[in-house]
């Protein structure tokens, strides 16, 4: 291991000894993933505040009773409870204690309080090129693919012990030459598009990719010319929720991908597939597992947590209301005070719609009713939610969602 | 053989070889240490005081904590043999060293053919260190 002037000073314990600990755990980590030597790291998104058990406590409590500080700006993700609304829990009161106390512990550690999955919409958005470390599988895909930062698969821990050195280790994705593209995905006939169907083709390109290209990047071409970013975040959700994707190329999209021949770096690579219409309903169909027509209890939108764009394509959908399920929309808590200010949150509420922020409705115990089938436009939600929750879901499009929030069953636009 | 030693420690136990790769957050429970995955061949298994071997994690880095959180328990594998290098597997190893002491040493082989026949042994004792790492049949 090649260490520099900061790695020795860290060491001394010149930056406390929080960071001399903390850099000892990235180290050994470093080494198991064969990085030759550490960078300096611009930002952390950590992924310890849900509460998985003691050990999550005692990691975090050990750094707070060193005095440790993040040396770069560091964002949480989702915690057990939304501090916000904190009657929303309905789980075990001990365990919606601990995960408070988990919480916490990260702001006292210098952590900005943000408690999302999507820290890259209003809050610090991280730059092209910056070296993070990054958890929470859909901000990894999007810092990679979407912005074109760089940042491994980090997780639990060494998340944080990175924010506290402010060094990240230097090997995969961090490296150019492991960014390009292995396999091409085609997505054909699908160019024109409107924005309503640009969401369910990218979760079905996205779930395709995690199922058929591991860990291989895939370019993705043919995605409607009114495929959003908001779509993209959709496509990388869904690819890091079936398989373990990292990063792909949205070719005409994403900033490492203006065409196929820099996403690929003039390798020649294989087609793996070329989806048609057929192809993609017939993938967006697997993701149901109850019919057209069944009854709902509930609609779950936002995993990951709702843009402020996002919200405003549901506004004018609100007219619908009175629905006859309620509807859940998780956000960030940064778009949730932009909603109060503009009045937005008002009238969501007045529609019955309940916004869930610091959480998600699929990780934690929000929705009262779990007896029937849950909606969603959401394809890492549709995956997750029937094992973590024990639910039938029906996905559909953000407008499909809505109409059946209405009807109080599954209906198509 | 190229095998490396990921988390240093000493252990012995009997042999449970997993035919899939296992993903610990969703897929095994810390406070009974059995597989909970109803989709893997070895769901129900008991893995508390095992030599593990499993050719790779998979899903979520949040293994990393169920992990450390079962080694705190004492219901993890004694040690675990890999075939490949898996971050999750080893920081959750790691922050159980740090944080409580516990050895749950984890290697990975590198080796398929070494892999399998360590893997249908009935019982191995495993010391990995910085320097120097060895895996036997015990005495």
């Amino acid at each position: 291991m090649e260490l520099s002037r900061t790695d020795h000073a860290i060491i001394n314990g010149d930056h406390g000894p929080a960071a001399a600990d903390a850099l000892q755990l990235v180290l050994k980590f470093a080494e198991a993933v064969g990085a030759p030597r550490l960078l300096t790291c611009a930002g952390a998104h950590v992924d310890g505040c849900l509460y998985h058990g003691q050990a999550s406590l005692d990691f975090v409590e050990r750094f707070v009773a060193l005095k440790g500080r993040v040396k770069v700006p560091t964002t949480l993700n989702v915690g057990s409870v939304d501090l916000i609304h904190p009657e929303l829990f309905i789980g075990d009161a001990q365990l919606g204690a601990a995960g408070r106390r988990l919480m916490q512990a990260h702001v006292e550690l210098g952590c900005t309080p943000s408690f999302t999955c999507a820290p890259y919409q209003t809050l610090l958005r991280p730059k092209f090129g910056d070296q993070l470390a990054w958890a929470e599988s859909n901000a990894i895909v999007f810092a990679n693919s979407v912005i074109g930062a760089r940042t491994n698969r980090y997780g639990d821990f060494i998340d944080l012990a990175c924010a506290l050195t402010g060094r990240v280790p230097d090997y995969g994705l961090h490296r150019s030459e492991n960014r390009r593209a292995r396999v091409i995905v085609e997505i054909q006939g699908l160019e024109n598009a409107g924005p309503d169907q640009a969401g369910g083709i990218a979760v079905a390109a996205g779930l395709f990719a995690g199922k058929q290209c591991g860990d291989s990047t895939a370019a993705i071409t043919g995605l409607p010319a009114s495929t959003s970013e908001d779509d993209l975040k959709a496509l990388g959700a869904a690819a890091a929720s079936s398989g373990s994707v990292v990063m792909f190329h949205a070719v005409g999209f994403t900033p490492e991908a203006p065409d196929l021949k820099t996403a690929t770096g003039g390798a020649d690579v294989p087609v793996v597939a070329r989806l048609g219409p057929d192809d993609i309903s017939g993938i967006l169909a697997s993701l149901s597992t109850v019919k057209d027509g069944t009854a709902l209890t509930a609609v779950a939108l936002g995993t990951p947590h709702f843009s402020l764009s996002e919200f405003d394509r549901l506004m004018p959908m609100l007219d619908l209301a009175p629905f006859a399920v309620p509807v859940y929309v998780n956000t960030g808590r940064h778009e949730w005070e932009r909603l109060v200010a503009d009045g937005r949150a008002q009238r969501l509420e007045s529609a019955g719609v309940t916004v869930v922020v610091d959480t998600c409705t699929y990780v934690t115990s929000i929705i009262r009713d779990l007896s029937g089938a849950v909606m969603t436009n959401s394809g890492k939600w549709a995956y997750y939610a029937p094992g973590n929750l024990g639910v039938d879901v029906a996905f559909g499009t953000l407008a499909d969602t809505l109409l059946s929030a209405k009807a109080g069953r599954v209906v198509r636009a | 053989m190229s095998a490396r030693s990921l988390v240093a420690g000493k252990a012995e136990g009997p042999v449970l070889k997993l035919d899939d790769p296992l993903s610990f957050w969703g897929g095994f429970d810390s406070s009974s240490g059995k597989v909970i995955d109803r989709f893997h061949p070895q769901y129900g298994a008991c893995l508390s005081g095992a030599v593990l071997c499993l050719e790779r994690g998979r899903g979520s880095s949040s293994g990393a904590s169920v992990l450390a959180e079962a080694i705190r328990l004492g219901t993890a594998p004694a040690a675990i043999i890999l075939l490949d290098e898996d971050a999750i597997i080893t920081t959750g190893a790691l922050v159980a060293q740090m944080l409580y002491e516990i050895d749950c040493p984890v290697v990975a082989i590198r080796d398929q053919a070494e892999w399998r026949r360590l893997s249908a042994l009935p019982r191995l004792a495993v010391q990995a260190g910085a320097e120097s790492l060895m895996i036997t049949p015990p005495q």
